[in-house]
Order: structure tokens, then C-alpha cells, then sequence
């Protein structure tokens, strides 16, 4: 993949409480991706690859390692720098579908991007329309299918022109017609972006449909 | 507004035409002074004044006062002026009732000022019970501690010696006033026209007082000295309906001369002038109204209102002009019926001292 | 901005979907603010209505001169000091009537009454000139003018026969007050020349003469009170009043709580989702913060409004309590300062973030990624009930301390709300107990898991508990009070009202003829003199009422305490009869001595006896009639009780009326003193039954919401069972009977609860407030009544969700599954 990476992660460890023990999820984890590149990472359950994408997000901090998005440190901002990082260069999906039950489906899509500050009405009816979301866009999430759903979630995630998107096993909850259904229309939607994109799955034939697959096991990136 | 503030030479027919609680006169005329007469004496042309009688009130009238101001002088040389009135008014005509269903209401105002300072206070009563009133013999006029009273050697002709005494929140003062001159008639042998129309009252004065006493203002007690003019003035209709305010002033010339002249302004911009030369004899003399000129030289903000404080004051059948400047530009008096009241001092063929009243600003 | 305003629409959009618990939120809100600012605004109308009576002319915010007697005295001494520099303005007070009502007449002179002492500005604009000049005007407020049923203009007769100056109403005066000229009220009162007493301006400070040197002793200054005796007397009333709607504010309160915790459990996801999308912790709950105060400006505007037309509907009982105890006048119409709105939108909104910090803190602590394993709801459980029942022991120790050790109404209340906190706050520890007591006794696995299952609810269900425990207590409490009340009242007025007629002549000459005439009636059987007059003892007003030697009283007059020969040693005139509220003020028992001060000296007085004597707020001594006289040779002798054959009574009273024109006021019979004493007293209680009721219907509000936004949680829960066999309708039924379980585990723990608050009322707040104790006696009737009513109130409340759970569609039971949350 062509240019410099436009994320790279060096040394990251983390590591959880469990009762009177302290589990190490993350082990020193390095790491990186191009623009425009898409990433599956893969493994076991427990392997740490969903707290690899919450400490990318910014969701979580990590104990040690460095996580740098362009020029900046992500691990070295603060709450609100990094709520602000999410809004307006990331864009995240997650295995529930996480939509705001009391927005309609339009409303849904658009949230992100208008808490960026930068609705595109364009993008955002060119989305609708290959996300093939057009005539659901005054319902409500509780009345949509999983697979609807999921679109949805895409939809916001994509609709602020992220700089990466982030999935954590986003055909998780989908039957296997639909898992493929929905990758293929966000891998399209990504390529249409130019975005990165890095997906968590423990789906290895979800895996090889990307550009690069990046396996995790006990901690260290293999 | 203007026209709602009352007066000198008058606590007004008005007064009670108009509402306690906001005390402002009425608009008619100025503080109803400009009212029909109905039902009180007329005040008609070649009365004889009387002494001691007409030194007591004149109930019949509807109404009347007392006025003292007095310009004096510390041993430093400081200037004062004080003002002590009572004003006399019947709410309605008829004989005179007992008690408190007495129609009489009195009204009183005693002001001290110096250059940097002017204090005032007023007093409200009603008539009947003895709170407030006058009596001929002896001679005294008060209104609770205040009182204007005769000395038991007091003349009848003179007026003379007199003890004045009031007392406010911030000031007081306690003078003995005394003259060997004889009363002076004003006008016409005391029957002094207020408009072409007709409206007059009685007027005499005793200009020639010499004043001495002690003065406090704000708690300091000062020895002073100095000349003093008791005006008594009463009538029943004294202005006439268009008639909004006066300018009158008191003058005690260098030459031992008294000049009393004023000036009542009609709504039209048209005014009505009149004044007495009072002699050192004691001989006073009517000055004809076209010989009378007033001009304002300097005005003073006081609130809402422009006064005009100073005065050019040209006399043409006697040869005088002089210009005057006021002690205190601030001697308002911010009473129910407010006005403005100094002593003030003047310069030009002769100087003197004297007091300014300035009503319907 | 844009930022915050688009969150807050996400917010909004919440309650958009979710009506009920919106509606619950409101009603909540609304309710609280609404009972708090209605009796906020009874007790500012009244304390107005005090401050216009006790400023206007006279009373006694000026500073007085007035004589040691208290007599009037010559208007001379007025002159005197006007001339020696004093600022004083004459009054001239009595009393006049019209018709069959007394008002009070004040002569006043306007142009030297001090600025700060006429409350009535308006009185100033009046016109001077007629007032003062005759005919005059009688200045009274329009609500007076309008009960008289006269007009401006017109020129009643008064009592002694004399008119009155044409009437002129004026908004700012008083009720019951008529303002004259100082010279009308001389003449009108038959007092020439005297006044009642001068006031001191304070503004026109001047040189003058020391007093004494005026006017001797002649006259002495009294100082202006802070409080004035209307106050004094009242404030335990409006106590009560307050501590009502504090109690109802709270119980508001607890559903706000509730629907606000609820909403943040509902939409946790939804924030994790805002903040997962770039909203900023910070400015996440700022929005949250926001959205409660408008949520909170509305609800307290509406709010508002409902307490302005609670205080306009309980203002005339109110009112009428008022006049009837404490002879106090409050105008019957409303008028509220903009203060009031202001407190009670700022009420609303600190009551809202009180109600919601909890949760607001919650949200701020709120870890952005939720915890991967399930929550420990039961331990968790365990530690909360655990803390909640520390909480309450800690709490009802304070309120054992400040039993033990406070001696003040505040602490009367301090201990009752002790004791309705620590109640609330224990229930849900108790609740727990027997609801795993039933878990043990349990044999089927269904009702193993009924009370598992109810166990699980209690957090849920808890404030709505507490709040209808509450409301039941209070309920209980306030029944039983005034219950005892009401038939210890019956009883009492039995005792004191012994005589067939009693009879209050115009003066002594009257008094003495009817007398002549009375003597001659056959059916008269005795003529029972009475006299009263008023002194103050230790500055508690206290009056002497004078008894004939007669069996009447030997027989009738109900006692508390008393020595053996007590009418014998009233009758000697040596001792005398105390009051409770007396007894209890002054600290004195039986055979204790106390001292009168009379026109004739002082009058030493053993104690022989205590009596109960509800309702007076003065202090009262009942003594020997001649004694009284003796000491008070001036009172007027003109009342008087007669002992009639009761089925001669209508035809004497009737007889009387016509013979002597005596009115309604001046003529009674046992049956209508009667009636009217009861009337007073079920006002006085008709405003706390109404605030009662108030607070049981929101108590029952919140558990029909509690329950309803409980309902759709439960799903996952009730799906299982529905999957292994239940049907619907015994699924709906068990449902119900768990709610009915609870309500009345809840319901029978408020009774014990209310007895001990209708012993803290009556043994503590009504000793403070009133001065007297009632026996304390238990209605198990009236108890069974609440019980039922309080598990109809739960039913109703149970009723919707139950309803909701039979309608629903097995697919969104199965979705349940299919969802897999």
C-alpha cells in the first residue's frame, strides 16, 4: 500500500482486574495502517483484538504504548480532545447495532455528522440510497432487521467522511447472507471514501475479503 | 409639571384642592392660587392696616403668611442665610370651628444655607387644637417647636424686638431680631395688585430688621449677625388664572435703602411687574411696572429644572442696575410644594445683600 | 452551540417516545411545585393581610406613646409634645358596628401621621380636604364594603346610633378596619378631646424635650415590635400549613426522583452512543443539565398556576380557620407578589436537580464502555438495603434525641419528619425481610419464584413505596388526630357550653333591665353572671373569665386536674382555674400561685385546677365573679348564661329578640354556639385533610408509574415463564398479586407508623403549636377504611401495566429471545 501509515501503534499493553488478579489482554502490540488500506484483525475470543480497537477509538486508555493518529497522540489526550477525535476523524461500528432508539433512521444516520459540524445532504442521500435505506427513513430502529440496522449504523459512521472507520465484529449478530451483504456495501462505501478501515472478526472467510489480515493471539500481534 | 409646584408668597388656595399624598398642587393656576375668591373676603383697594390687629391671622382670608429671611455674617466673615415661614390656609369659608373641625391648615418651612450647604424642614398642622396658630398680643406665631414670637416690649408699630427659633434634622438656629424703623406698607398704601385684572392681597414689611443670634448647621454652632425683612402678606385670590410662577426678590442696598420688586410670568411669555423703593426714611414708593426690568444671566440645574440664579435687575425711574449672584445656587427646596429660596449678594451701582424666591420652575 | 443544542434534541427525543414517563415526570414536578407554592402563597397572603392590619395606623410596627392604663387620654399631651419637637400623630381606636358585624374604627389625623406608618399609601392620594372637612369619608377595603353589602357613598348607622362619614373603599386598608378623621372618630366613639395613643415617627428625628419632662408619667413610649400578636398566635398555623406542603413537596419529589432515574437507566446505551459519536463527557452533562431545568421551568410554570388555584380554593376555610381562631381578617381574593413566582420557579428547578443528582452524578461517572459481565443486582441490592437501613436507625435516633431534648415546635416537627424518614428509608430493609421470610415458607416453585421475582422488583418499587407509605402514615396520623379531636371536642363543648342560652346585652343598662324582665319568666331556672377582662401575664395574653357560685359549673365545667374543693375555693376568690395552654406556658400546677395584675392591684391567685380549653390561643384564668368585678370594677357587666327549660328555649330567644333587639352575635342558644365552634374547627382540620388527600393521589401516582415503566423491564423476566407454560392471564395474575403483596406489606407497616405519628402530633406538635393535649385514642374502623383504600389505590395503579401484559402479542415475548440483550 502506497504513503506513509496514517496510524501507528507501538508498545501498547493493557491489562483488566478480574477479582483479586489482573488479567494482561494486550501485551505490547505494534501496529500500523496506511491510508485508504483495510485491515481485518483476527483471533480467538479474548485475545484483546475488541480492546486494540476501543484503545484506537479512544474509547479506553492504554497502561503503557503509544498510539498515534497522524501526528498526534491519541493515548496522550484528554477526554473531551478525544471526543472530539472520534467526531470528527473516526467513524465506529460496533456489534450492537448502538443506534439512539428515540431517532428515526434519518436522523440516526445523520447524528454524527451533525455533532461534527458538517453535514454533507449530498453524502448523505448518496449513502441512503447504496445503503438502500430510502424507504425506511422515518422508522425507528426497534422496527428495522438486524441487517437494516447495521446499515444503519454504517450510514453514521461513513456519513462524517471519517479518516478510519472502526468495526468490531459488525456481522456478528447477522446471518451469513446478510454479514456478506452488509461487508460488501461497507468495503464499497470505503473504497468510494478512500477511509481506512480496520474490522475485528473472528470470521477468517470475512478476513481474506480484505486488503491485509492481522492475527492477534495472547496478546501480541502475530 | 411647572405649574404644580407651589410658591412663596404662597402656600396656596391650592394646597388643599390638592392631594396630601403626592402634596403637589393643582394645575389651576399656580397651586390653585389662581381659584375664585367664593366665599372668602375680598381684598379691595383703601383698607387701613391696623396694628397689632393685623400682626394675627385673618381667617376670613383664604390665605396668609409670615416670612423672615435674613443674610448673615460669622466673626470669619462667612456668609448665611435663613428663611423661617408660616403659611396659613382655610379649606373652607365661613365662622371659624372648634376643634379639630377647624378648616385652617398651617404650613411651615425654615431653611438655614451657606455657600456649601442648604438645609430645609417643613412642618404640617391643623387649626383648633393649638399645634399651631398665631395671636395678635402678644405676638407669637408658631407651629410645634417653631415660633416667631414678640418680645414683651415689642411695638406694635415696629414689630420689634422678635425671637425666632426653628429647628430639622441638621440644623437650627435661635436670632433676636430687632429695628427702630416703622412698618412699611407695600403697594398702594398695603394693597398690592397682583395682576391687571385685579388680583391683590395685603402686603406689608418690616425690612430694617437686624439679626443676631446662633446658627447650627450640621451639629456646628456659629455666632452670627447681620439684616433680616419680615414680609406679611395675605389675600383670598392673589394670581390670576394664567399666571404660573414668580421671580421676587429682597434687596438691602449699600445705602441703607430697601428694594422689593417682582415679576409674576404668564403662560402667554407675558409677565406682571410691580416692587416698592423703600427709603431710608422709611418713606416707600411704588415703582411703576415699566420700570422694572429683570434678565437672567446664569441658569442652575437642579433635577429636572433650569432655575435662572442669577439676575441683572435695572430699576430705570432710579438710576439702578445691579447684578446678582446667589450664596448657594443649590437653596432648593425640595418641600411638598417646592421652590427655590437663597440669600444672595449683588454688585452695580450699589451692592448688598438680599434673597432670591423663584417659584413655578 | 449547535453542538449542545443537537444533543439536547437527542435528549428530548427520549421522551418523545417514552410519553408516560414523561407525563409521570411532570405530574411529579408539577404536583410538588404546585402544593408547595399553594400553601407558600396561603401563608404570604395571611402574613400580608397581618403586616397591612398591624402597619396601618397603629399597630404597633410604629413606635407608641401610650398611657400606663392603656386608657385614652387628653389630646393636650399630644399638643404638649408636638410643641416640645416630638413627631407623634394622634389615634383614636374603638369599635363599631354595622349590622351584626364588629369592625374596627380608627380615627387618624393625616397630616402629622408618620410616612413609615401608613401601610395605606393610597390613604395619602385621598382627598384631604374631604376627609378632614365635613362630611368626611370612611375610608375601608373593598372586600369589607363588599361583605357589608354597601356602596361608596353610603353613611351606615353604628351601634351607638351615630353615621358614619360616606363609605369610600380603598384597596390597601386592612379588612375590618374603618378609617376616619381623628375628629369623626372623637365623636363617633363618644370621646371628645382623649385619644388611644400617639405614634412616634422615626424619620423626623429633631431636638426634643425628654418625655418626662412633657408629660410626666402620664404617657410611656413602647417600642415597635418585630412581630406583632397576630403572628405570635398564628405562626403555629401556618406552621402546620408549611410543614404540609413540605411533606407533599417531598412526596413530588420522591416520583421525580423516580421517573429521572428511571429515564437515565433507559437511556444509558444512548449516552454511551453520544459519546462513542464525539460528544464530550463535559458537555454531555451540561446538556443533561439543561434539559432538566427546562424540563423543571415548565413543569414549575404550570405547577405555579395549579398552587394559585389550590391557595384560591383552600384560601376561604383557611381564611375562615383564621378569623375563627385568632379574629384574624384575610381578604378572600389572592394576590400574589412576583416574588412568589420567582421562588416557586427556582423551587421547581433546585427541587428537579436535587431529585436528579443522583442520577446526574451517575452519568458523569459513567465509564464509557459498559462492563462486560452481568450486574450483580444482588449484591448490590444487599449493600443498598443494608445502607439505607443505617440511614434510617441513624435518623430516628436523632429524632429520639431532639424528643428528649426539644422543647420548640420546629422540634415537634423535626421529630415527626425524623420519624416519616426513617420509616421511608427502612422500608425497603423490612420489605426485603418479609419478602425472603415468604421466600423461605414458599413450597412450589411458583411461589418460590414469586417472591424471588418480587424481591428482584423491590429496587424498582421502593420510592414508590415509600412515597405511598408515606402518604399513608401521614394519612393515619392526621385521621387519627383529628378524630380524637373531633370526639374530645364533642364532649368537651358538652361540658363548657352548659347553659340553655347565652346573652351579651349592649351595656350595663340593658343587661340590668333584661335582667328585671328575665326574673319574672317562670321557665328561667338560674341567671349565670359573666364577666371577662384581659391582662397579660409574663406577656402572654391572657383573659379572666368570671364564674357565679353555681352547680352549673360544679356539674358541667370539664376539668383535667383539679383538688377536691375546687368551686368552693374558686368561690372564695382566692384561686382560680388555669387553662392548659396557661398551665403549660407559665409552667404552673396545681396548688402553684400566680399573680394578676388588676385596675386595683395585684390579685394573688392559687391554682386549684387545670382545664382543657381548645382553640384559644390566649391564656385563660377562671375566677370568681365578684372576685373579677372587685378587681376590674370598669368591665362590663353584660353577659350573661341562662339555665332554661330546653323546650322553653326557642320560644325565650325568641321572645328576647324581639323585646331587646338583640342580633345573632348578642343572642345564642347551646345548639347553634355549638354548631358554629364545630364549624370553626372542621375548617381549621378541612385544609389539612384536603393537603392529605393531595399527597395520597400523588403517592398513588407514583406507583402506577413506578409500575408502568417497571412493566416493560420485566419482559425478559416474564418471557421465560410464558415460554415454559404460564399462561398470560395467570402470568398477569401473579403479576398482581405480587404488586397487592407489596402494597400491603407496605400498607400494614404504615399503620403502626401513622399511630406513631398521630401520637407525635398530638402529644408533641399540638402541645407546641396550640397548647393542648388530647387523649389519644385509636380508630381501627377508620384504620381497616385506609387499608382498603390504600390496596384500591395499588390495584388501580396495577391495573394498566397488568392490563398492557394480557394484550400483548406473543411475538414481542419472543422477541425477547430473539433480541438476546
Amino acid at each position: 500500500m502506497p504513503g506513509a501509515p496514517m496510524l501507528r501503534v507501538t508498545g501498547l499493553t493493557k491489562s483488566f482486574s478480574s477479582g483479586p488478579d489482573r488479567v494482561s489482554v494486550l501485551r505490547g502490540v505494534d501496529f500500523s495502517l496506511c491510508p485508504g488500506e483495510r485491515v481485518a484483525l483476527t483471533g480467538e475470543s479474548g485475545s484483546g483484538k475488541s480492546t486494540l480497537l476501543h484503545l484506537i477509538a479512544g474509547l479506553d486508555q492504554p497502561d503503557s504504548g503509544d498510539i498515534r493518529f497522524g501526528d498526534e497522540a491519541v493515548s496522550a489526550m484528554s477526554d473531551a480532545a478525544r471526543a472530539a477525535f472520534r467526531r470528527d476523524r473516526l467513524g465506529l461500528v460496533f456489534q450492537q447495532f448502538n443506534l439512539i432508539p428515540s431517532l428515526s433512521v434519518a436522523d440516526n444516520l445523520a447524528f454524527q455528522s451533525r455533532l461534527a459540524g458538517r453535514q454533507d445532504n449530498a453524502w448523505h442521500a448518496e449513502l441512503i440510497e447504496r445503503l438502500g435505506l430510502g424507504h425506511l427513513q422515518k422508522r425507528y430502529p426497534e422496527q428495522l432487521s438486524g441487517g437494516q440496522q447495521q446499515r444503519v449504523a454504517i450510514g453514521r459512521a461513513l456519513a462524517v467522511k471519517p479518516l478510519l472507520l472502526l468495526a468490531d465484529e459488525p456481522t456478528g449478530n447477522l446471518d451469513e447472507a446478510t454479514a456478506d451483504e452488509v461487508l460488501a456495501l461497507a468495503s464499497d462505501l470505503v473504497r468510494r471514501t478512500g477511509c481506512g478501515f480496520l474490522m475485528v472478526t473472528h470470521s477468517d472467510r470475512l478476513a481474506a475479503t480484505l486488503d491485509r489480515q492481522v492475527h492477534l493471539r495472547a496478546g501480541l500481534i502475530h | 409639571m411647572s405649574a404644580s409646584r407651589l410658591t412663596r408668597r404662597a402656600f396656596a388656595a391650592g394646597l388643599l384642592a390638592a392631594s396630601l399624598g403626592s402634596r403637589r398642587a393643582s394645575a389651576q393656576g399656580f397651586a390653585g392660587l389662581g381659584g375664585e375668591a367664593g366665599g372668602f373676603a375680598p381684598v379691595v383697594p383703601g383698607r387701613k392696616l391696623i396694628f397689632p390687629q393685623d400682626h394675627g391671622p385673618h381667617p376670613d382670608f383664604r390665605i396668609e403668611w409670615w416670612y423672615l429671611t435674613a443674610n448673615l455674617k460669622d466673626a470669619a466673615g462667612n456668609a448665611y442665610g435663613v428663611q423661617w415661614t408660616l403659611f396659613r390656609q382655610a379649606m373652607a369659608p365661613g365662622p371659624q370651628r372648634e376643634g379639630w373641625d377647624n378648616q385652617q391648615i398651617w404650613m411651615a418651612h425654615a431653611a438655614a444655607t451657606s455657600a456649601t450647604a442648604h438645609r430645609f424642614a417643613e412642618k404640617f398642622a391643623r387649626g383648633g387644637i393649638g399645634q399651631a396658630g398665631v395671636t395678635a398680643q402678644p405676638f407669637v406665631a408658631f407651629i410645634d417647636n417653631w415660633a416667631l414670637r414678640g418680645d414683651v416690649a415689642m411695638a406694635a408699630a415696629t414689630l420689634s424686638p422678635l425671637d425666632v427659633t426653628a429647628a430639622g434634622k441638621d440644623f437650627s438656629y435661635a436670632l433676636r431680631l430687632t429695628s427702630d424703623h416703622d412698618l412699611v406698607l407695600q403697594g398702594e398704601q398695603g394693597y398690592s395688585r397682583k395682576s391687571e385684572r385685579g388680583q391683590a392681597s395685603y402686603y406689608y414689611s418690616q425690612p430694617y430688621f437686624t439679626a443676631q443670634g446662633t446658627l447650627t448647621l450640621d451639629g456646628k454652632p456659629v455666632e452670627v449677625s447681620g439684616v433680616a425683612w419680615m414680609d406679611r402678606e395675605w389675600s383670598s385670590q392673589p394670581l390670576a388664572s394664567d399666571q404660573t410662577g414668580w421671580d421676587w426678590l429682597s434687596l438691602h442696598l449699600g445705602s441703607g435703602e430697601k428694594v422689593m420688586l417682582f415679576r409674576l410670568r404668564q403662560k402667554d411669555g407675558g409677565a406682571y411687574f410691580a416692587g416698592n423703593w423703600i427709603g431710608t426714611d422709611g418713606r416707600s414708593q411704588q415703582l411703576a411696572p415699566d420700570a422694572i426690568a429683570l434678565e437672567p444671566l446664569g441658569f442652575t440645574e437642579i433635577g429636572q429644572r433650569s432655575l435662572p440664579t442669577r439676575w441683572r435687575v435695572q430699576l430705570r425711574s432710579h438710576g439702578l442696575t445691579v447684578e446678582t449672584k446667589p450664596l448657594n445656587p443649590q437653596a432648593f427646596m425640595a418641600t411638598s410644594f417646592a421652590y427655590w429660596e437663597g440669600p444672595i449678594s449683588f454688585e452695580g451701582d450699589q451692592t448688598g445683600v438680599g434673597y432670591l424666591e423663584m417659584t413655578g420652575y | 452551540m449547535s453542538r449542545a443544542l443537537w444533543i439536547l434534541a437527542v435528549l428530548l427525543s427520549h421522551w418523545r417516545r417514552h410519553p408516560m414517563q414523561f407525563a409521570t415526570l411532570l405530574i411529579g414536578l408539577i404536583s410538588a411545585t404546585a402544593l408547595w407554592s399553594g400553601v407558600q402563597a396561603l401563608n404570604a397572603q395571611a402574613r400580608s393581610s397581618y403586616d397591612r392590619a398591624a402597619a396601618a395606623l397603629g399597630g404597633n410596627r410604629t413606635a407608641m406613646l401610650v398611657s400606663p392604663d392603656g386608657n385614652a387620654f387628653p389630646q393636650q399631651l399630644f399638643v404638649d409634645l408636638r410643641r416640645a419637637g416630638w413627631p407623634v400623630s394622634p389615634v383614636v381606636e374603638g369599635s363599631a358596628r354595622i349590622g351584626t358585624r364588629s369592625l374596627r374604627l380608627l380615627g387618624i389625623e393625616p397630616l402629622s401621621l408618620p410616612i413609615e406608618a401608613s401601610a395605606a399609601p393610597a390613604l395619602g392620594t385621598a382627598d384631604l380636604q374631604s376627609f378632614v372637612l365635613s362630611p368626611g369619608a370612611t375610608l375601608l377595603s373593598p372586600q369589607t364594603l363588599r361583605e357589608l353589602e354597601l356602596h361608596d357613598g353610603d353613611t351606615p348607622e353604628i351601634s351607638s346610633s351615630a353615621k358614619l362619614p360616606p363609605l369610600k373603599a380603598q384597596a390597601e386598608l386592612a379588612p375590618g378596619v374603618l378609617v376616619v378623621d381623628i375628629g369623626a372618630a372623637q365623636r363617633l366613639l363618644d370621646m371628645p378631646g382623649r385619644v388611644s395613643r400617639l405614634l412616634v415617627g422615626s424619620k423626623d428625628i429633631g431636638a426634643r424635650a425628654p418625655l418626662q419632662q412633657v408629660v410626666g408619667d402620664r404617657l410611656q413610649l413602647v417600642q415597635p415590635e418585630a412581630e406583632t400578636d397576630l403572628e405570635r398566635l398564628t405562626d403555629s398555623f401556618h406552621l402546620n400549613l408549611t410543614a404540609f406542603g413540605l411533606l407533599s413537596f417531598l412526596v413530588g419529589l420522591f416520583i421525580v426522583n423516580s421517573a429521572i432515574g428511571l429515564a437515565f437507566e433507559q437511556r444509558r446505551p444512548m449516552l454511551r452512543t453520544l459519546r462513542a459519536c464525539g460528544a464530550s463527557a463535559r458537555l454531555l452533562n451540561g446538556v443533561m443539565i439543561v434539559e432538566l431545568t427546562l424540563i423543571a421551568l415548565a413543569a414549575g410554570l404550570i405547577g405555579l398556576v395549579c398552587g394559585y388555584f389550590i391557595a384560591a380554593t383552600l384560601l376561604p376555610d383557611v381564611a375562615a380557620s383564621l378569623r375563627g381562631l385568632y379574629g384574624a381578617q384575610i381578604p378572600g381574593e389572592l394576590s400574589l407578589k412576583p416574588q412568589w413566582w420567582f421562588t416557586g420557579i427556582a423551587i421547581s428547578i433546585i427541587g428537579t436537580l436535587g431529585a436528579a443528582s443522583a442520577s446526574l452524578i451517575k452519568a458523569a461517572r459513567m465509564p464509557l464502555l459498559a462492563a462486560a459481565q452481568a450486574y450483580p443486582w444482588q449484591q448490590a441490592q444487599q449493600r443498598w438495603l443494608l445502607l439505607q437501613g443505617g440511614g434510617a436507625l441513624l435518623i430516628f435516633i436523632i429524632g429520639l434525641v431532639l424528643l428528649w431534648r426539644g422543647d420548640s415546635l420546629v422540634a415537634g416537627f423535626a421529630v415527626l419528619a425524623a420519624i416519616l424518614l426513617g420509616a421511608a428509608l427502612g422500608l425497603p430493609a423490612i420489605l426485603a425481610l418479609a419478602l425472603a421470610a415468604g421466600e423461605r415458607g414458599a413450597r412450589g416453585p411458583l411461589t418460590t419464584w414469586f417472591w424471588a421475582d418480587s424481591r428482584l422488583q423491590l429496587s424498582g418499587l421502593s420510592l414508590a413505596l415509600m412515597a405511598l407509605l408515606l402518604a399513608l402514615g401521614v394519612n393515619v396520623g392526621v385521621g387519627t388526630m383529628v378524630e380524637s379531636f373531633s370526639r374530645t371536642f364533642d364532649r368537651w363543648l358538652d361540658g363548657r357550653l352548659a347553659a340553655e342560652i347565652y346573652l351579651n346585652a349592649a351595656n350595663d343598662q340593658q343587661a340590668a333591665e333584661i335582667k328585671t324582665w328575665l326574673k319574672t319568666r317562670p321557665e328561667v331556672r338560674a341567671i349565670l353572671p359573666g364577666a371577662r377582662a384581659e391582662v397579660k401575664l409574663q406577656d402572654f395574653p391572657t383573659e379572666l373569665i368570671g364564674f357565679a357560685d353555681d352547680a352549673t359549673y360544679r356539674t358541667n365545667w370539664p376539668l383535667l386536674e383539679h383538688t377536691a374543693d375546687v368551686w368552693d375555693r374558686v368561690a372564695t376568690g382566692e384561686a382560680a382555674l388555669v387553662s392548659e395552654q396557661l398551665s403549660r406556658r407559665l409552667h404552673l400546677s396545681i396548688g402553684d400561685h400566680v399573680t394578676v395584675p388588676t385596675d386595683r392591684g395585684p390579685w394573688p391567685l392559687q391554682v386549684v385546677a387545670i382545664y382543657a380549653d381548645y382553640g384559644n390561643p390566649r391564656g385563660q384564668l377562671g375566677v370568681a365573679f365578684n372576685g373579677l368585678i372587685k378587681h376590674f370594677p370598669d368591665v362590663a357587666q353584660t353577659r350573661f348564661g341562662l339555665r332554661v327549660d330546653p323546650a322553653q328555649v326557642p320560644q325565650l330567644v325568641e321572645a328576647l329578640r324581639d323585646r331587646y333587639q338583640l342580633g345573632e352575635r348578642s343572642l345564642a342558644d347551646q345548639a347553634t354556639l355549638k354548631a358554629v365552634s364545630k364549624q370553626i374547627f372542621s375548617r381549621t382540620f378541612a385544609v389539612t385533610t384536603a393537603l392529605n388527600a393531595f399527597t395520597l393521589g400523588i403517592a398513588g401516582v407514583a406507583l402506577l408509574t413506578s409500575l408502568l415503566t417497571l412493566g416493560q423491564s420485566r419482559l425478559p423476566q416474564l418471557a421465560p415463564l410464558w415460554a415454559i407454560g404460564l399462561t398470560r392471564r395467570r402470568l398477569a395474575f401473579v403479576e398482581l398479586m405480587k404488586t397487592l403483596a407489596m402494597a400491603a406489606i407496605t400498607a400494614l407497616l404504615a399503620l403502626p407508623l401513622g399511630l406513631l405519628v398521630a401520637w407525635c402530633l398530638i402529644a408533641v406538635v399540638n402541645v407546641k403549636a396550640f397548647g393542648w393535649r388530647l387523649p389519644f385514642e385509636v380508630f381501627p374502623l377508620e384504620l381497616l377504611k385506609l387499608l382498603g383504600v390504600a390496596l384500591l389505590a395499588s390495584l388501580v395503579a396495577a391495573a394498566l401495566p397488568i392490563l398492557k401484559l394480557l394484550r400483548m402479542q406473543p411475538a414481542q415475548l419472543v422477541k425477547v429471545f430473539a433480541d438476546e440483550r
